[in-house]
């Protein structure tokens, strides 16, 4: 079976003061994971002379040791201090997952985050919540999801001799509203309730966490409004419609390239003017501290279930985990359980959009670099002035230029490998899986299915591969008919 | 270059700017650097110095400025859409700002701070005559850093205080704030007009018994009332944003730079009559 070492595996060199030509405007940063030497120049030293302070000589000692030629290394600035030792425990009480995730908001929002994350820790010594939570997801949720043999996919991997990995998937597809987002939605619908909050916003994407927020709240009698990119409400027009026949307003936000990050923002805001009245249900593990906690804990049952689920179905835990990462939820969801277990290997599929070099892509792992977004420190599609950057994905769910915090530490930390698949390959794994399984998956999945192809053919034995199925399909099919006639699919436009 | 940072450094700071105005409310408008255009703002800064202006907030234009409005975040997107960066920024405030008494708050959000590093950062922003730094979503738990690199430099690091800080919170951000406090007026973004209500004007009295720091207060202030209103509040500063920025972003820059001269200059006449 592949297993990986992963403690101190991948050693990230800190981002080193930009190097050369003369001072810091032409510098080009170092992509992620790529060491860049510390440069010594002559060019450098004009720039970071500190005008004396009361007339006293320059640099004080304080940044004297790490200071070359009078010149400060950003390299040594908190912040660029990579972790390298894989840590499970994280996060610290001050939501940090090595020097990733933090508080980055206005004071405005400190005080509602204070309270949420105090919400939250008496919500969870309270039998009571989580009864009322397992209930839910028992009933009106439908849990637990199965996991289920791909017997179909497994033989299209099979090696000659019949022997191969074999692939399951975890169905949270059948979830009601069919994607794993309801999890969260149900767990922070039931907290807003104990913190008396009387009205609920929420950012969407691809419209799952915005269908399966409007479901809670119609099911709770809450007031509902849900922010999402103008873009995104085309390519997700049914989504759009579940949300509106459930009661939510649905709010277009045209900023940007109207899609998740855009929307994100807006809902921030939204939540900055009336903090005192309003539950924000983040759809990720992002956003400020304690979200990508709190959402990451809503997800756990995923892989809770998956490891008793793995134990009967084929004696033991399975080796090898993929899920798509957009914020990184459902693959947080799944690896959670699991993390600890040093010989599972996980794997987050991002999106490469129309190719890592195209300049159209969403694969932050692979191309982004460390920066602040949306209230937390991790790694973001960025330009080399700090400027956000437009994505692009076919699917909304994975249209976002951040990750959140966790993902960004398990790469540093190289407890998890983080790859990615173009449009078109998670198109051929979206038909591929219809075909083979009856199972029409939602876009992002199909990004998790098509690192199939890559990596059933490396793998030796037969190792247990666990994918996240986490939504169904019906939604992108309005998308799909227009790029598969754009690629010429005659097999499925007839 | 020596002899530029002396200049620098005996210029006119944000603090010897309150001080000199004693008791009078200093006027601070806000601007967005590149909106019209780079050449335009260096007019603009000249010219709300010689109206009126204390000192002067300058906004970095930035892709995600949560804080912001819908006239601020337009502002910001039409200077970036231009291609304006840090450089050209720097470069426009290092030859400007020997011009204008009024010294320069600079105004950005985190990334870009980060993504230069902070040391590379305060170290530019100095050189080129900036005198102070305000940074919207960067709380106090994330500061001692920066704080200590604003300091070596002369940047004087200004700290948020909002109306729904809890009182321990604004313990630890009077005692900690390396300058004046900005208190925000109103929960919301940039450009939505402020209630200005009794227990806004609370707030600032329990803050000023707690220290003697300037306060100046700002976010959602953009009309001659409401500074008549907290001008007799026992404050050391207005900011007003997005009702210069609007003013400012016309389609003709002239006419733009003549709309803030005559709001400036009323806004001045206010505070002082
Ligand atoms: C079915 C499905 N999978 C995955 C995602 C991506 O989100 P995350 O990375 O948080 O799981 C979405 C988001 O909309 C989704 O709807």
């Amino acid at each position: 079976m592949a297993s990986v070492g992963f403690i101190g595996a991948v050693a990230v060199a800190p981002t080193a003061l930009p190097s050369s030509r003369s001072a810091f405007v032409s510098a080009t940063r170092p992509v992620v994971g790529v060491a860049a030497p510390p440069a010594v120049g002559a060019a450098r030293a004009t720039m970071m002379t500190p005008p004396p302070p009361g007339g006293a000589a320059a640099s004080p000692a304080s940044l004297k040791t790490d200071t070359v030629e009078g010149v400060a290394l950003t390299a040594s600035e908190p912040q660029n201090i990579a972790d390298t030792v894989y840590d499970a425990t994280v996060p610290d009480a001050r939501g940090r997952y090595g020097r990733f995730g933090g508080q980055y908001v206005p004071e405005t929002l400190m005080f509602a985050l204070e309270e949420l994350e105090a919400g939250y820790a008496a919500a969870i010594a309270d039998p009571a919540f989580h009864e009322e939570v397992n209930g839910l997801l028992k009933d009106f949720v439908g849990r637990p999801t199965p996991l289920y043999f791909a017997e179909r996919l497994t033989q299209h991997y099979a090696r000659a001799d019949g022997s191969g990995p074999r692939i399951w998937f975890k169905r949270e597809d059948l979830n009601h509203t069919g994607a794993h987002k309801i999890n969260n939605s149900v767990m922070q619908a039931v907290l807003a309730k104990r913190l008396g909050k009387t009205r609920i916003i929420a950012e969407t994407g691809a419209g799952q966490h915005g269908v399966a927020t409007a479901t809670v709240c119609a099911r709770f009698g809450m007031e509902c409004e849900v922010y999402m990119g103008a873009q995104d409400m085309e390519r997700q027009a049914l989504n759009v419609f579940r949300m509106r026949l459930l009661g939510a307003r649905v709010i277009p936000v045209t900023a940007g390239a109207g899609t998740l990050s855009n929307a994100l923002s807006e809902a921030i805001r939204d939540w900055v003017t009336r903090p005192v009245e309003t539950h924000y249900i983040v759809g990720s593990v992002a956003g400020p501290h304690p979200y990508p906690y709190i959402v990451r804990q809503a997800h756990a049952v995923i892989g809770a279930e998956t490891r008793g689920q793995a134990v009967a179905k084929f004696g033991g835990a399975p080796d090898i985990l993929i899920a798509c990462v957009g914020g990184g939820s459902n693959a947080i969801g799944l690896f959670h359980e699991f993390k600890g277990d040093a010989d599972v290997r996980l794997i987050g599929v991002e999106a490469a959009g129309k190719g890592l070099d195209s300049g159209e892509h969403a694969a932050t792992m692979s191309r982004g670099s460390l920066g602040v977004l949306h209230g937390s420190m991790s790694y973001q599609l960025q330009d080399e002035w700090g400027q956000l950057q437009e994505t692009h994905s076919v699917s909304a769910g994975l249209d976002y230029p951040s990750v959140g915090p966790e993902h960004s530490f398990m790469k540093d930390t190289g407890r998890c490998e983080y790859v990615s698949v173009t449009d078109d390959e998670a198109l051929d794994a979206f038909k591929l899986c219809s075909r083979l399984e009856g199972i029409i998956p939602a876009l992002e999945t199909a990004h998790a299915l098509a690192h199939l192809d890559k990596l059933c053919p490396e793998v030796e034995g037969n190792p247990n591969i666990v994918i996240n199925l986490s939504g169904r399909g019906d939604k992108d099919v309005n998308t799909v008919v227009k790029l598969f006639h754009e690629r010429g699919d005659t097999d499925v436009m007839g | 270059m020596i002899i530029n940072i002396y200049i620098n450094f005996f210029m006119t700071t944000i603090s010897s700017v309150f001080k000199k105005l004693d008791k009078q409310c200093a006027l601070i408008p806000f601007i967005t650097a590149g909106d019209p255009n780079l050449v335009s703002t260096s007019k603009a800064l000249e010219i709300l110095d010689q109206h009126g202006a204390d000192i002067i907030e300058l906004g970095l234009p930035y892709s995600d400025p949560l804080a912001d409005g819908p006239v601020i975040q337009a502002a910001s997107s039409r200077a970036l859409k231009q291609g304006i960066n840090l450089n050209n920024i720097l470069d426009m405030i290092k030859m400007t700002s020997s011009n204008i008494v009024a010294p320069i708050v600079l105004f950005t959000y985190y990334n870009p701070v980060l993504n230069l590093g902070i040391n590379n950062f305060i170290s530019a922003i100095s050189n080129a005559g900036v005198k102070g730094l305000l940074i919207p979503d960067l709380p106090i738990e994330e500061s001692d850093y920066i704080i200590s690199v604003c300091k070596l430099f002369n940047i004087e690091l200004i700290l948020l205080l909002a109306p729904t800080s809890s009182h321990e919170r604004i313990i630890k951000i009077v005692k900690q704030a390396p300058g004046c406090i900005y208190l925000v007026s109103t929960t919301g973004v940039t450009g939505q007009k402020s209630e200005l209500t009794a227990q806004l004007r609370m707030l600032t009295q329990t803050i000023k018994e707690m220290t003697h720091k300037s306060i100046i207060l700002g976010f959602g202030i953009s009309t001659m009332e409401q500074i008549e209103e907290i001008k007799d509040w026992d404050i050391n500063g207005i900011v007003i944003g997005s009702a210069f920025v609007k003013r400012l972003s016309c389609s003709f820059p002239d006419e733009g730079l003549s709309k803030i001269k005559d709001f400036c200059t009323a806004a001045k006449r206010i505070i002082i009559s």
